[in-house]
């Protein structure tokens, strides 16, 4: 993985005396709020409800065990023991105190962490794959790119100051597992006559507006990366509005101007920017992709693990559910699920995390990764670790077998700590993954993916949940709408609004009633609950989600 | 038609701990949503905020929000504030783990 040069080292260590003498300069009354608080947003950290956030980046959502324990330190030494990990593959953390941060931030340099544009209105963290340069089906490693697209986004200074914030998600294979069609650009790699290129994909996002990106490059030489984000980047920032926040991202811009003249624009800016890189950037990107080398696999017969698999049958349901296949036969991706039932979803205690640290460095190669489905995630493993590893996750509260299941939901912090929410999030993500572990239907019901949001803003990812429930305000009471057929992969779909909300107390029930209408629709156990939404539509969910509206329509 | 005055208390944070505050009847900050001022009168709302305001250097986003009168003092009205006062749902933490005084 990527090794801090002197410079970047440098670099952090002059940002954080930087913050370090703003937040004395806030605390002695030298800076108004006001004066302090873009300040402080640019190094990650907010005000919430009851407390101050430190947002940090893990990029691409790669880590090593240094920098898991140091994550763990941060939660215990100046938070409350734990960490919340996001669908951006941040880290929050939900306690700070304001004195403390800059300690917080010099601590996560020393391993080559920061917090820096977690936050305003510019190019926020670059998510991944997180089986990249593991998964069976990958073209390329995507990471090192990401990485070019760190350094080149950090500190821009044509991009800090744009509209609204910016994301940008790139993966190296079919399968998309980093949502590229709901991001401000996505970039997927794709080939053309044997040589690996990028399709780009604009203007997707969630939100007040959701969209699905348009396509508009289908194929973009490796070299031309930055030249072309770049491109993308500077019509945004023309052309984007900036009269209306709500309007601002550069969804808005796509859809208001068409695909076609954006694409037009950009290909002018393109010519134009080509020009102006001397392929500094390509010799930067080899050098960062030596430390993207793969680790070096090693071999061993597979016996423990098969004679686990064949005996253990909570080591068997533990490995069908959470593991993925690996490019190299004889070892498995573990996906790490912090979701246990009625655990808090994202959620790590510091000892949790320095467990997976310890077990990185015993089984994994010393790799992390974090999800954007808020998991943690060993990218290599020798199957024949992978009993020794599962007792080890039992031991820590990390074994739960749910990876794609119904309690796997995705879950933003809602308004139990943040303060644009509306509603929380936090607890019907508890209470659906408790009903159903009660019920025990969980693995009956097979591959769902449920995404709660607290708010419109959808950093929860609703809209693109096979169901998806938004909290809402309504009247000065919690409501929860929900949304069927999202889809967040390759075939990537908004999802339909049911219809009128539900009361907090009828959220469960309601979540309850549409499994129980799916069970009764599916074709075979085979039929996921997307495929069954896509066979019969809409209305057979909504009879089953209304009993008293259809029942006075008869 | 203008919308009726509802009483109402000032809140915001502290700026060393962010912790939730409350402007006490006497210019001062209380961690406790029951030792808040609350204030009936809607000209009296403004003047209160304007002194709560002079204390910016210490505390972050002051803002009036809707309170009723009850039995220990004033009581939230929305579930946002109520949850302001207690801390958040899902573990024992923020008001409903340490209560001192700013």
């Amino acid at each position: 993985m990527y090794k801090y040069n002197d410079f970047d080292t440098a670099f952090l260590a002059e940002r954080n005396a930087q913050f370090r003498a703003q937040v004395e300069r806030r605390i002695d009354g030298s800076l108004t709020e006001d004066e302090f608080k873009p300040l402080r947003l640019m190094n990650g950290l907010y005000l919430q409800l009851h407390a101050y956030m430190l947002r940090v980046a893990i990029p691409y959502g790669t880590l090593n065990s240094d920098q898991m324990r140091t994550l763990a330190l941060l939660a215990e030494k100046w938070d409350k023991g734990y960490g919340h990990f996001t669908t951006r593959q941040n880290i929050q953390y939900n306690w700070p105190k304001l004195r403390d941060v800059p300690d917080m931030l010099d601590a996560l340099a020393e391993v080559g962490l920061h917090a820096i544009q977690t936050s305003g209105n510019t190019i926020r963290n670059v998510t991944s794959d997180h089986f990249a340069a593991a998964a069976k089906d990958e073209l390329t490693d995507p990471r090192p790119y990401a990485e070019l697209i760190r350094q080149w986004s950090t500190d821009h200074p044509e991009f800090q100051f744009l509209g609204r914030k910016f994301k940008i998600a790139i993966t190296g294979s079919s399968n998309d597992r980093a949502v590229t069609r709901a991001h401000d650009i996505g970039l997927r790699m794709v080939e053309r006559d044997g040589v690996a290129g990028f399709e780009v994909i604009v203007g997707g996002g969630l939100g007040r507006t959701p969209l699905i990106g348009k396509v508009i490059r289908d194929y973009l030489p490796q070299a031309d990366l930055l030249p072309y984000l770049e491109s993308v980047l500077a019509v945004y920032n023309l052309l984007g509005r900036r009269d209306n926040k709500y309007k601002a991202r550069i969804k808005i811009t796509v859809l208001e101007n068409g695909i076609d003249t954006i694409r037009e624009m950009v290909e002018e800016r393109f010519e134009e920017r080509r020009k102006t890189f001397d392929g500094t950037d390509q010799v930067l990107l080899e050098e960062i992709k030596a430390h993207f080398t793969p680790p070096k696999l090693r071999g061993g017969n597979l016996e423990t693990y098969l004679a686990a698999y064949d005996a253990d049958p909570v080591f068997r349901s533990w490995a069908d559910t959470n593991l993925a296949e690996h490019r190299d036969d004889n070892h498995a991706i573990v996906t790490i699920s912090i979701k246990a039932h009625g655990q808090t979803p994202g959620d790590a205690t510091a000892a949790q995390m320095r467990a997976m640290a310890d077990l990185a460095e015993r089984f994994g190669y010393n790799e992390l990764r974090i999800s954007h489905e808020q998991n943690v995630i060993l990218p290599h493993v020798h199957k024949s670790d992978l009993p020794a590893l599962h007792a080890a996750l039992k031991d820590h509260g990390l074994a739960t077998a749910n990876v794609g299941l119904i309690s796997d939901i995705i879950a933003c912090p809602g308004m139990d700590y943040c303060a644009l929410a509306t509603a929380r999030s936090i607890p019907v993500a508890q209470e659906i993954a408790t009903r159903f572990e009660e019920l025990k239907l969980e693995h009956e019901v097979g591959h769902l993916q449920i995404k709660i949001s607290g708010c419109i803003n959808a950093c929860g990812h609703h809209h693109v949940g096979h169901i998806g429930i938004l909290g809402l305000d309504r009247a000065g009471v919690e409501n929860y709408q929900i949304t069927l057929g999202g889809d967040a992969t390759e075939t990537a779909a908004i999802g339909t609004r049911t219809g009128p909300g539900f009361a907090y107390d009828e959220i469960v029930p309601a979540v309850e009633r549409l499994i129980t209408a799916y069970l009764s629709l599916r074709d075979s156990a085979e039929e996921t609950f997307l495929q069954t939404y896509r066979r019969v539509g809409m209305d057979p969910f909504k009879a089953a989600l209304y009993p008293e509206a259809q029942k006075k329509v008869a | 038609m203008p919308r009726p005055f509802t009483p109402k208390i000032i809140t915001a944070n502290d700026l060393l701990e962010g912790d939730v505050i409350y402007f006490t009847d006497t210019n001062g900050w209380s961690r406790e949503l029951k030792e808040a001022e609350l204030i009936e009168d809607e000209a009296e709302a403004q003047l209160r905020l304007l002194e709560a305001e002079k204390d910016a250097q210490h505390v972050v986003g002051i803002y009036l929000t809707d309170a009723k009168a009850g039995a220990d003092g004033p009581e939230p009205t929305h579930f946002r504030e109520d949850f302001r006062r207690t801390g958040p749902s899902n573990y024992r933490h923020g008001k409903q783990e340490a209560a001192a005084n700013v």
